[in-house]
Formats: structure tokens, sequence, C-alpha cells
């Protein structure tokens, strides 16, 4: 009875590791480069860093470019379309549709990197 | 028991057709409030263009439906105050069901006011970041209050175990429903830069209008609930309730006509007064004939007229007054609005963000639909809980007082 | 021993002031390259003087520049709208036509406009620019419910985005109609300048320019520098000495907001 059970939970969970394994998202992650801290940390806690680092900016006008939205689109955008949300995997967009966490920097803010944006409106 | 019809046998055809007609009215107003929720789903992804609001006139139809559900939902209180707080025993049986209608009307009007915000979903922001000098801010907590307030005071009222409790509770809910009012007023008395609203007038004439708005509802109200019932209101208690409608019509009429003689004296404000009352093509318009002459002299007319006054014509009466009340609005909100800022005294002014000129403003569907939605809100509260909950006024012989 | 302890803390003196020399330029240059870690200043209050004898009627620069710096649709670069559902009254005396290449909506931004007076006594005709006047008492700031509106310490008023819930009180509640609601998506903003649907915006005096250190769009592009910019509380600035000499007045003193723009020749 325990060895069913045992060998049922394994039927179960192989091809669980397996899926998740194949639909890890793969952004599109640009240019890319640390200057904040290692990835594994970023990914956990990006969304602290640019919140502070939002109301430090709007409310106080410390501009610390190295935590800045922007200078992370700078780096992020995709190197086809300069943009960080333009596609399914791009880079914004492929880890927050994974987690089903909506965003709503994008709304105000360009997604596109600003070295892009000048050149597109350069004329 | 002279008040009350003979006991009826239970007929079942007629409790059949009632029970589907309550089906039906339930079904109605939840398709209005859908209809209030697509215009809102609307109005989120298409943003405020879809309105016929713009940045000359900021606020709209909306503001009209809520503000008027949250001015009648302060004062239909009243009904419940003289009860509980001076004791008359017919104001004392109908205190239910004032709450009852004051709560729907707040959940009605906020849920209006919440839903045209530019960006509803952060109405936690609203919560965590508070500005103290901000009447807005206040007003928020004004509301939450009294909406828990006036459970508080239906539960003391229908828990008997709590009945004792009522009467402090009336209290709190008389003093705040004041305040509350008084909020309500003070959002556009400290916008000192518009002719129409700088007015130290405002929070008081709020008060007495809220009186007459509530009444008019409540008085509809209650003649629906009798005559599903099947039974007939005494005329003794209808008699004393049109009358004090009669008496908050004329208060509120003389307040708003204080307001514009103030507005009048001083030079300044001519221009806008001779706009709002004269020149202004829909706004004197909507004033004169809607307010003043279907919302006032009228509704005066059918209650005190002799031969009027009965039933028909006081629901008659208090329908017009709940029209009257919606041109009021109207004319307050849009027509101060529209009235150009004067930025430059002494100098004419023109320029491309409509300077010196009269703003126009054509409500679209929509907003309209979410304003019916928020009555719609307020209809079905009512009703339901009219259904499964004893709100019927239980008359004692009549005694006067 | 003792020598030799002078000569070393000589040695340190020397070394340390040679390394600052060399060291700090750079550093202020990182600094500028990377943006300011210190919070702006209270000491300094931006502020505009603006001649209105200087501002030529029917001309738009500011305007223009406006728009295209913050990425305004406003009509005014030859942009082409969409057909017009409902059309701005026109005031009459067409003077609006010659505002505009492209007519604006009501629902449009509007951060900067050209407003043309006219005495009602004497007839005389002026024109000038009117924006958020960065007042020190804002009404707008007073009756914001969520702390969106706020004055920065160095005078600017701005629109938080992030708490705005786009109530548009602030908007009731200016005397100079400075605000705008936005009322539709926008897509492709100026990374510089984040803005979108359903909040309030106004004039920033072009913070994300004045913290680099340069001017606001508006002043830079008057032909006939009629917008002067700097920091009020500074004596020797420029902005500070002439509104010390000559007459300028602020629009709607009345209500003692103070604010930070002035008017000459009004």
């Amino acid at each position: 009875m325990r060895l069913l059970f045992a060998s049922l939970l394994l039927c179960l969970c192989i091809p669980a590791v397996w899926a998740a394994e194949t639909n890890m998202p793969k952004p599109d992650i640009g240019k890319g480069g640390q200057c904040v801290e290692d990835p594994q940390w970023m990914r956990k806690n990006h969304m602290h860093l640019l919140r502070h680092q939002r109301d430090e900016t709007v409310r106080k006008g410390i501009r610390d470019e190295r935590l800045s939205l922007k200078n992370c689109i700078e780096c992020h955008a995709s190197s086809k379309d300069d943009s960080v949300i333009a596609r399914n995997d791009s880079f914004c967009v492929a880890c927050h549709r994974y987690e089903a966490v909506k965003i709503d920097c994008f709304e105000c803010h360009s997604g596109i990197s600003k070295s892009a944006w000048l050149q597109r409106n350069a004329k | 028991m002279s008040a009350q019809t003979p006991i009826q046998f239970y007929d079942q055809r007629q409790a059949r057709f009632k029970n589907r007609l309550f089906y039906s009215l339930v079904a109605a107003g939840g398709l209005i409030v859908m209809a209030g929720l697509y215009a809102v789903y609307l109005m989120e992804h298409h943003g405020h263009i879809i309105t016929g609001m713009n940045n000359q006139i900021v606020w709209g139809i909306p503001h009209v439906f809520a503000i008027f559900l949250i001015v009648a939902a302060s004062g239909v209180l009243n009904v419940a105050s003289i009860g509980s707080v001076f004791g008359k025993a017919m104001y004392k049986a109908r205190a239910s069901l004032a709450g009852l209608l004051s709560i729907a009307m707040l959940a009605g009007g906020l849920t209006v006011l919440m839903l045209d915000l530019g960006r509803p979903d952060r109405i936690i922001v609203a919560a965590t970041n508070y500005n103290i000098t901000s009447m807005f801010a206040w007003n928020v907590v004004l509301y939450s209050g009294m909406f828990s307030l006036v459970v508080v005071y239906l539960w003391t009222m229908m828990e008997r175990r709590m009945n004792r409790w009522t009467k402090p509770a009336g209290f709190a809910v008389f003093a705040w429903r004041f305040i509350l009012t008084t909020g309500t007023g003070l959002i556009f008395a400290f916008l000192v830069a518009r002719q129409a609203y700088a007015s130290a007038l405002l929070p008081p004439l709020f008060i007495v209008i809220s009186f007459a708005w509530g009444m008019a509802v409540f008085l509809i109200a209650q003649a629906i609930i009798y005559a599903w019932n099947g039974n007939a209101i005494a005329p003794e208690i209808l008699q004393r309730m049109k009358n004090l409608l009669g008496v908050f019509v004329m208060g509120a009429l003389y307040l708003v006509a204080a307001y514009h003689l103030t507005n009048l004296y001083f030079a300044h404000q001519s221009g806008f007064e001779r706009f709002i009352l004269v020149e202004g093509g829909i706004y004197p318009q909507l004033f004169w004939w809607g307010y003043v002459l279907l919302g006032n002299i009228l509704p005066l007319l059918l209650i005190y007229l002799p031969g009027q006054g009965k039933t028909k014509s006081i629901t008659a009466a208090s329908l017009l007054v709940i029209l009257g009340g919606f041109a009021f609005l109207y004319v307050f909100i849009i027509g101060g609005q529209a009235y150009p800022l004067n930025i430059f005294p002494g100098y004419q002014a023109s320029s491309s963000f409509g300077d010196g000129q009269i703003a126009t403003y054509h409500p679209s569907l929509y907003e309209f639909m979410l304003g019916f939605g928020g009555l719609a809100i307020a209809f079905i509260i009512t009703t339901v809980s009219v259904r499964v909950l004893d709100f019927m006024p239980h008359d004692k012989p009549y005694i006067a007082d | 021993m003792n020598d030799i302890n002078i000569q070393r803390r000589g040695f340190l003196k020397t070394s340390l002031g040679v390394a600052t020399v060399v060291i700090a330029p750079g550093m202020l240059l990182f600094d500028m390259a990377h943006g300011k870690s210190q919070p702006v200043s209270g000491k300094v209050r931006w502020g505009m003087l603006i001649d209105t004898t200087q501002c030529r009627e029917g001309c738009n620069d500011c305007v223009a520049a406006c728009n295209k710096e913050n990425g305004l649709s406003g009509g005014t670069n030859g942009q082409a709208r969409s057909p017009l559902p409902n059309p701005l009254p026109q005031a009459g005396e067409g003077a609006n036509d010659s505002l505009r290449e492209t007519r604006l909506k009501s629902t449009d931004s509007q951060w900067i406009r050209k407003i043309e007076l006219k005495d009602v006594s004497s007839g005389r005709e002026l024109s000038l620019p009117m924006m958020c006047q960065h007042c020190e008492h804002p009404p707008c700031v007073d009756v914001c419910p969520t702390n969106a509106s706020f004055k920065r310490a160095d005078g600017i008023v701005l629109v938080d985005r992030h708490r705005c819930i786009g109530c548009r009180y602030c908007m009731m509640a200016c005397p100079y109609k400075a605000r705008s609601f936005v009322h539709e998506p926008l897509h492709d903003q100026n990374p510089d300048v984040p803005r979108g649907k359903g909040t309030v915006e106004a004039c920033s005096l072009c913070v994300h320019r004045i913290d680099q250190g340069q001017q606001p769009a508006c002043a830079e592009a008057c032909p006939n520098k009629a917008i002067l910019f700097g920091d009020l509380n500074d004596p020797e600035s420029e902005i500070a000495r002439k509104v010390g000499s000559v007459a300028s007045v602020q629009v709607r003193a009345d209500l003692r907001l103070n604010p930070g723009i002035r008017y000459q020749g009004l």
C-alpha cells in the first residue's frame, strides 16, 4: 500500500518538476550585466529597490541613477526592439507573466531605453 | 389597532405574484448595476475620454449622483434622530427603515465616487496615505465612520438585548451626521478660488438641503413599503411627516436664496450670479424651472394646498423634491465649474485652455450609467433588506406627543 | 623620533592635499554622471520672472517647447490628432486661431498656455504664458487626499503619480487652472517624463532638467528671453537681483499663496 502511494506520488512529481523546468521563463536580458546585486538577489528584491528609489527620487529629488528604473531599462532593454515590455519574452514581461504578477510601472513609464528613445526622437 | 387594516386571509396567488415581482425588481436593479459596472470597465479601459468631463469640467454627472446619494443618506437619518434623540414614538418606529436607507444610499454614492476616480485600483493608497489638511481625506473617514455607526445603530434596534444602547447610538449617529454633511459642504466651501463655491453658507445649506432630500426619499420608500404590504399609513402620521417635509423644503429654499443673495451683494460675484441665474443657458433654466418650480413650488403646493396632501400627492411631491435636488446639484457642481476662473481680475482673457470662456460639458451615456448604477445599488440593498428583515414601521396606536 | 613623526605628518598632509585636488573633480564628475545622492536643498527656491513686455502675442514657442520636452500631444508641433468629438468653444474674436496650428481638445493636457489679456478699462492688450505658479502655500497640496500633490524642498510643486488616485480635487482647488487630467492611455512617453492615464499632471518646472543643472524648456525656448529662471533665494542670482529692482507681481496675490512665478509689466 505504502509502495503504491509512494509510486503514485513519484508519478505526480516527476512531470511537475519536468514541466516546471521547461516552462521556466527565459527573458531576453538585453545587454545585461551586474551593477547592483547578483541576479538571484535581484530576482527576489528588485521591487523593493525600485519602490524605495521612486519615492526618494520623486519626493526628495535624490536621483541615484544606479537604482533608477531608467537605468535598469537602459541595460535590460532587448537589443532587438530596445524595450523591456514589447514582447512576451521581454525582460520584465517574461517573469511577471510566469509569476502572474501585474506591474503598474509602464502605465506611465516608458519601456524603451532612453538612448534608443533619444535616437528615435532625434529629429 | 385602529391604524391597521383588518387581518387578511393568506392569498396564495397574490403571494406568488409578489414573489415574482420581488425577483424581477431585484433583477432589474442588478441589470442597471451591471450596466454601471460596464461603464466603469470602459472608463478604465479608454480613460475618461469617453465621458463628457474634461479639463474645465472636472467633476460631472457621476458627482451629481454621488453627492445627491451621500447628502440624502445623511438627511434620511433625520427621521431616526427625531425618534431616538427627541423621543418621538412615531419616528422611533421608523428609525430602522431610515437607518437602512442611509446605509443603502451611502453605499451607492460612495461606489459611484470611488469608481469615477482616475485610478480606482489605487483606492488602498487613499487609506494608507492620509493628508490631514484635505477635506476629501476627512470625508473618507467621515463616510466610513458613518457607515459603521449606522450599522451599530441598526443592530441596537433590531437585537432586543442591545435595545438599551439605542439611545446613545442614536445620539452618536445624530452628531456624526451633522459633521458629515458639514464635511460635504466644506469640500466646496474651501475652494477659495472658485466664485461658485467659496462660501461659508455651504455647510449649513447642505445640512438643511439634506433634511429635505432625505425626508423625500424616506416618504417614497415608506409609501412603497406600505403599498407592498397592503397597509395604509395612518393619516395623522402622514400629516405630520408631510408637514415636516414642507418645512425642510422651505428651509432649503431659504438658504439657497440666501447663498445667491449674498453672492449678489458682493460686486465681484455679480458676474457669476448673472451667469447662473440669467444668462447661462441650461443652468438658469435648470435652476428656475427644475429646482425652484419643480423642486420647491410644486411640492409645496402638493403638500399644503387644500384637498392635497394625501399619499399620492405626497409621493409626487417627494419625487419632485428629489428631481429638484438633482437639478440643483447639476447647476451647483457643473454650472459652478463652467463659469471661468477669474485669474486676472480687471482683464478680459482668452486662451486655448478655456480662460475667459464658459466651459462646455456634454455628459455622456457612460456617466449616466455609472450614476444610475449607484442608485440601483441603493435600491437593491433596500429591497433585499426590507424583504428579509423587518423594517416595516410598527406604529402603536397614535398618541399625539 | 620626533623629527620622523613630523616629517611623516608633513608627508601625509601633502599627499592628502594632492589626492584631494586630483580626485575631487573626478568625484564631482562621477556625481554628475550618476545623479545626485543628496536630497534637494530647502535653501533653494526655484522661480521665474516673466517679462510680459517681451512676450509677443501669437508667439507660442514656449508652449511648443514644453509639449516637445514633456511629450504632450499639444497640437502645436503639427502632430495630427484624430477628428474632434467635441470641439472647443471659440472665444469669439478668433484670437485663439493664431495660437494653434491644430486644434486642441478640451481633454488635452496643457502644462503651459498663452493667455491673451485685454485691460477692460484701458484697452491695453498683453500676452503672457501661464502655468503652475509653484506656490509656497499651494492649495492643490492642501486638498490632495493622498499627499500625491506635494511641494519639493526647493519649492517645485509636483504630482507624485505613484500616489495620485485621479480624484481631480486639486484641479478644482487650483486658482490658476494649471492642472490637467490625463483622459486617455498614453504610449511612448519621454523616459525622463513619466505620465499616464487617470492621473493629474501639471508643469513640473522641468524638474528633470533642473536636477541636471539645465533650465526649463520654456525659458530656454523663448526667443525674446522673456522668461528668466533661477533661484529666488540666492541674492547673487540674476532673478533675485531683478526681482529686487524692477516692479513685478504675483498673479492672484490676494490669495496669499506666494507663487514662485512672478510677472513683470502686468
